[in-house]
């Protein structure tokens, strides 16, 4: 029944965000260790590595893109983690012995997951901001910024959902997230690469991260972004295709 | 398939992996009649209680819920069940009443707030509607967790071990919703590992075993299958339930617990008997 696909989605939503508002401190813990680890990388390493290797402007305009999708990553566990407890209280059955559009059991948390990535982005901006991050970006390269951003977010969600489904543990559910929150630091989100020795280089420079970093950090520095965008859009149009087909896998697996 | 038929299951096979879990099931639910489905841990009342749910795919066999088949018409069979798990499924971090609302939204009834004000009501949660679940007791979980089943009047409720992991007192509030629940039509199938609740409870027993129904009857008939009572004077002496309840001051408890004027065949105390994974 695909006529309620929506409004079911848009009532499970309304619920899986209550369980972020009541306990806020997800959004926080979430925003925290990207805010820990730009304090850390502008105030304590920032004035080494600053100046003697990266290109102009200040280093938090230069680390930005990097701690945000830090962020992303570390927040996308807490999807995994809720739709873990949902399989295991008995809620996914429930559900799905109701009369509704059962996509939207998996779509509301990953719409909550958009969500609630969003709003830990903003906070880590406003941190940024509060250290002197600055840009001169369009609203139109912004909305690209936006967009970019929750295609990350759509793209990690998915790959959340299958620990989510498959973990026998809580810890399971989230683990995978930190090998996820360590990509941006073998890529150009923190020093350039030309510095780091060839299989290093080779691998930062055709990782995903790199290509999506240099694409946000082109467009809110307002300059053109070049062929790296089409490269940063294939990267989260193509892990959120394989991450689905996993989860839709794994889902099948675990509910027959 | 008659049309007095709550539930039709004939033939119903399902095995995970090696694992034959049912091997051939077949058992019929009069409409507004509880049937207890009888088993130890492992005897497979949970899978055919997934299957009928729509939850998951028979092997072989047929099996109809209020006229439709399960596989093939699984979006009416959802239209017409409810199903309460082992588990009992609440959100915790929403309250009672949001529960009962998501619920009543999901089934796109109009006024979900008034029908969650009035199972509130009839479940005796009024006072902690607004708290949330997380401070509720096992019974008051139970109850809500069964509230939340009844959103829609489905016409047929599967309850899978309702009273597993509760306290004596916890356990009789929820028999009383479940007498309640038959007194107005619903039909049940109840399963248990509890032999005094499925003699409470049930108009009709089905004792399932290794993936089979060995006997199904009414009380009576299945205490013909044994020789005939023999008449022994025995010191009666209150059991443990009976001093508990009567301690803690339970009204039943003093009224006489008509579900033990018979003798126990077996099964261990609920009060001590940890939830079955």
């Amino acid at each position: 029944m695909t006529t309620h696909l929506v409004s079911d989605t848009a009532i499970l939503t309304g619920r899986s965000l209550r369980h972020i508002t009541r306990s806020l401190d997800t959004i926080i813990t979430t925003a925290l260790t990207p805010i820990a680890l730009m304090l850390l990388f502008v105030y304590v390493f920032g004035g080494a590595i600053h100046g003697a290797s990266t290109p102009g402007g200040s280093y938090v305009d230069y680390l930005l893109p990097g701690i945000l999708l830090i962020t992303i990553a570390s927040g996308v566990s807490y999807t995994g983690f809720r739709l873990f407890m949902d399989m295991r209280s008995g809620m996914t059955e429930r559900l799905r012995s109701l009369p509704i559009a059962r996509p939207s059991v998996l779509w509301a948390h990953v719409v909550t997951s958009l969500v609630g990535n969003a709003l830990s982005l903003v906070i880590v901006i406003l941190v940024a901001l509060a250290m002197g991050f600055r840009s001169g970006a369009s609203v139109l390269a912004w909305l690209a910024i936006a967009g970019m951003l929750m295609l990350f977010t759509l793209a990690l969600t998915w790959i959340a959902v299958i620990p989510g489904l498959a973990a026998n543990s809580p810890d399971g559910a989230s683990a995978f997230a930190y090998p996820l929150i360590l990509l941006p630091f073998i890529s150009s989100a923190f020093v350039p690469t030309d510095t780091m020795p060839g299989p290093v280089r080779a691998f930062a420079e055709h990782q995903p991260v790199t290509s999506i970093v240099d694409t946000i950090r082109d467009l809110y520095a307002g300059q053109p972004v070049g062929s790296g965008i089409w490269i940063a859009l294939a990267w989260c149009v193509g892990i959120t295709v394989a991450a689905y087909a996993g989860a839709m896998v794994t889902y099948r697996r675990k509910t027959s | 398939m008659t049309a007095n038929s709550a539930i039709e299951i004939r033939g119903l096979t399902k095995s995970f992996g090696d694992l034959a879990v049912l091997r051939g099931v077949d058992l019929g639910v009069a409409r507004g009649s509880i049937v207890a489905l009888l088993g130890s841990n492992g005897a497979g009342k949970t899978t055919i209680v997934r299957i009928l749910a729509t939850l998951l795919a028979a092997d072989a066999g047929a099996a109809t819920v209020a006229g439709f088949d399960v596989q093939t018409q699984a979006e009416d069979v959802r239209r017409s069940i409810a199903l309460t798990g082992q588990f009992t499924a609440v959100d915790e971090i929403l309250s009672g009443r949001e529960n009962l609302v998501l619920v009543a939204q999901l089934r796109h009834l109009t006024d979900p707030g008034a029908i969650a004000d009035r199972l509130l009501d009839r479940f005796a949660l009024r006072d902690a509607a607004t708290r949330r679940v997380s401070t509720y007791s096992g019974g008051m979980r139970r109850r809500l967790d069964i509230a939340m089943s009844l959103i829609g009047d489905p016409a047929v409720l599967f309850l899978d071990e309702p009273t597993t992991g509760l306290d004596p007192e916890a356990r009789l509030e929820v028999w009383r919703a479940i007498k309640d629940l038959a007194g107005r039509g619903t039909s049940v199938l109840l399963t248990t590992q509890y032999l005094d609740e499925a003699e409470h409870l049930a108009d009709r027993i089905a004792i399932l075993h290794e993936g089979r129904i060995l006997v199904e009857g009414t009380l009576a008939e299945l205490k013909q299958l044994l020789p005939a009572a023999t008449v022994e004077y025995v010191e009666k002496q209150p059991t443990l339930e009976e001093v508990f309840l009567a301690v803690i001051g339970h009204r039943d408890a003093q009224s006489g617990n008509d579900h033990h004027a018979v003798p126990h065949i077996g099964g261990r105390s609920p009060a001590t008997k940890e939830a079955q994974t």
